[in-house]
């Protein structure tokens, strides 16, 4: 077996984490201006909720008789556990941006107590805003633990195993991740370029005031926003719970490749993450082949603070500068 | 049946706000008693302004009089320390930007703040995208490209257009809404003879052919002279003189405050 065969295979699932657990935190950092410390207990949400679902939590619920997703055929049992998962935390998200990063529920119960605003939103206010997701983060990890314990039963891994020559295999359902990461990348880029809510937030991220004086309704844009970037992190977790060991702190497992992706990505979400997510699945991968995982995710680091050091702006701004001078050429 | 929760009928409702609010039929913006502090300074001082549907107002006075600030104050960008705010006869004080600019007032900024990373087409698809969809849409974006002179660079991107262009640019966008009120922030600063003479032919096209009410803010008094119905005078945050323009160009003490000096009026 060639070592670029295995190399590539193992490039696959690297990539697929990497893009899968940034593309949340890159979006709401990217138009809200918010570092959210919670990404990793957003997609912890996201695993729970499918776990749970899956398991036949919802059943259980007041007022639902039957449990929804064991009345469906087995093959997909998972998929609807899975599309739950993203519910459940796109619904959580929309309620953390209301009660704390917007102020908007606290705010109008102080208005019509007190006559004035209390909670200044938290948009563009990058080290509030993580100071305040770290404590969501710390009281989330807290409460999930106290409801359900250290740990749930897991969800068996679909799709059995792919073989490569020479006895090596992989888990085909990473490989899948791949193409799900990709196609996540494509429909978020038709999102942000050809729908009417992608046009309102690229025209909030660049000006606010501006988009306002437009007619935008820029609350509920970040509103949406957030919503988003929860359920993506929902979709994460959701993905990764046939994976991982679900327990409480399973997020801190997902936090370091989303922040380094989003740092080395720069500020074009689709753009970005798609580079950030070939080149540092691809560094990972070769140095996680051959000293093993805890060299893979040092060599993460470095790469970030290479390119903090020589490009500052993050990859996708080298693409614009490309553009920007070829746009000049022709 | 009544159509209304409190069964009265719409038309009939707004016309008794209007008669509330002691705003008559044609008058489509009021202030009164508008005053904005910013600590101790007070920038907006008990000004009542009002502007006629259809009217092409031009607001003028030294820098620091207070005229941009009155501008926020009315699109909601401030809010003000005291005084109401009417627009077609509805108390609009406490809302939002977007819901003012909703119910047909619009704004052009001082600086040209078009989206420079989107292509002129995409500048005026913001705008229309809440108006209007498919054909529709289309056919909106393309008189809107026209009523700012740039369809043959619809497809440019906005950051490769001349300064002169970009303010044509967000004119049209503001127009797009097909607003009843248009407020511009020093629409022609910094542009060319040419480029001036272009932004006047639009604004008075816009006035007349789609009985748009334009606030212009100008230092400009050649621009001013050539496009304004009526003109006010702000100074240290007051309404100083309003009337024509002949009135105000002749007006002594407008002259003396803009070269500098003291006056007791």
């Amino acid at each position: 077996m060639a070592p670029g065969v295995d190399l590539l295979v193992q490039f696959f699932p690297s990539f697929a984490k990497i893009v899968l657990a940034a593309t949340g935190l890159a979006i709401i950092f990217g138009i809200m201006g918010v570092i959210n410390l919670a990404h990793g207990e957003f997609i912890m949400v996201g695993a729970y909720a499918t776990t749970l679902a899956y398991n036949g939590a919802l059943g259980a619920l007041p007022l639902v008789p039957v449990d929804p997703i064991g009345v469906l055929p087995g093959a997909v049992q998972l998929p609807a556990a899975m599309l739950t998962g993203v519910l459940v935390t796109a619904l959580f998200g929309l309620v953390v941006e209301r009660t704390v990063i917007s102020g908007a529920v606290p705010n109008w119960i102080a208005e019509r107590t007190i006559g004035r605003p209390v909670v200044k939103p938290m948009y563009d206010r990058l080290l509030d805003s993580m100071v305040a997701t770290w404590g969501i983060s710390l009281i989330m990890v807290q409460l999930v633990r106290n409801l359900y314990g250290n740990s749930l039963n897991g969800i068996g891994i679909p799709f059995g195993q792919f073989s490569y020559g020479n006895g090596l295999s992989i888990s085909t359902y990473k490989l899948v991740l791949a193409g799900v990461a990709a196609l996540v990348l494509l429909l978020l880029y038709v999102v942000f370029v050809r729908t009417d809510y992608g046009m309102r937030a690229r025209a909030t991220i660049q000006n606010e005031g501006m988009a306002k004086s437009l007619g935008v309704d820029t609350e509920r844009t970040y509103m949406a926003t957030f919503a988003l970037g929860s359920g993506l992190a929902g979709l994460t977790g959701a993905l990764y719970a046939p994976l991982q060991t679900i327990v409480p702190g399973m997020g801190g497992g997902f936090l370091v490749e989303a922040f380094v992706a989003v740092v080395v990505g720069g500020a074009s979400v689709v753009v970005g993450t798609l580079l950030a997510g070939g080149l540092l699945g691809f560094v990972y991968a070769l140095f996680a082949n051959v000293w093993g995982t805890f060299a893979g995710r040092i060599m993460l680091l470095v790469v970030a603070i290479l390119v903090i050091r020589f490009v500052p702006q993050g990859l996708s701004s080298l693409v614009e500068r490309i553009r920007d001078r070829w746009a000049e050429v022709s | 049946m009544s159509d209304t929760a409190d069964g009265m009928d719409p038309a009939v409702k707004q016309t008794s706000a209007e008669l509330a609010t002691g705003v008559d039929t044609d008058t489509i913006l009021k202030t009164e008693g508008i005053t904005k502090r910013f600590g101790g300074l007070t920038a907006i001082d008990d000004v009542d302004f009002d502007v006629e549907a259809g009217e092409l107002r031009c607001l003028i006075g030294p820098n620091g009089a207070g005229k941009s600030t009155l501008l926020n104050l009315i699109t909601g960008a401030l809010s003000p320390s005291e005084g109401e705010v009417y627009f077609r006869g509805h108390d609009i004080t406490e809302m939002d930007p977007h819901e003012r600019i909703r119910r047909g007032l619009s704004i052009k900024f001082q600086v040209p703040s078009v989206y420079e990373d989107l292509t002129v087409r995409e500048n005026v698809r913001l705008p229309i995208q809440r108006l209007a969809s498919g054909a529709e849409r289309d056919e909106r974006m393309a008189d809107a490209l026209a009523a700012a002179g740039l369809s043959a660079k619809a497809d440019v991107a906005a950051s490769a257009l001349s300064h002169g262009e970009q303010q044509q640019l967000e004119i049209g966008m503001a127009a797009s809404l097909d607003p009843d009120l248009l407020l511009l922030d020093e629409p022609v600063a910094g542009l060319s003879v040419d480029e001036r003479a272009e932004i006047a032919e639009r604004i008075t096209q816009l006035n007349e052919e789609r009985s748009i009410a334009f606030v212009v803010i100008e230092h400009d008094t050649d621009f001013v002279a050539e496009i304004a119905d009526h003109v006010t005078v702000l100074h240290q945050g007051e309404t100083f003189r309003e009337g024509s323009i002949e009135e105000i160009e002749t007006d002594p003490e407008v002259q003396r405050i803009y070269l500098g000096g003291e006056t007791d009026a």
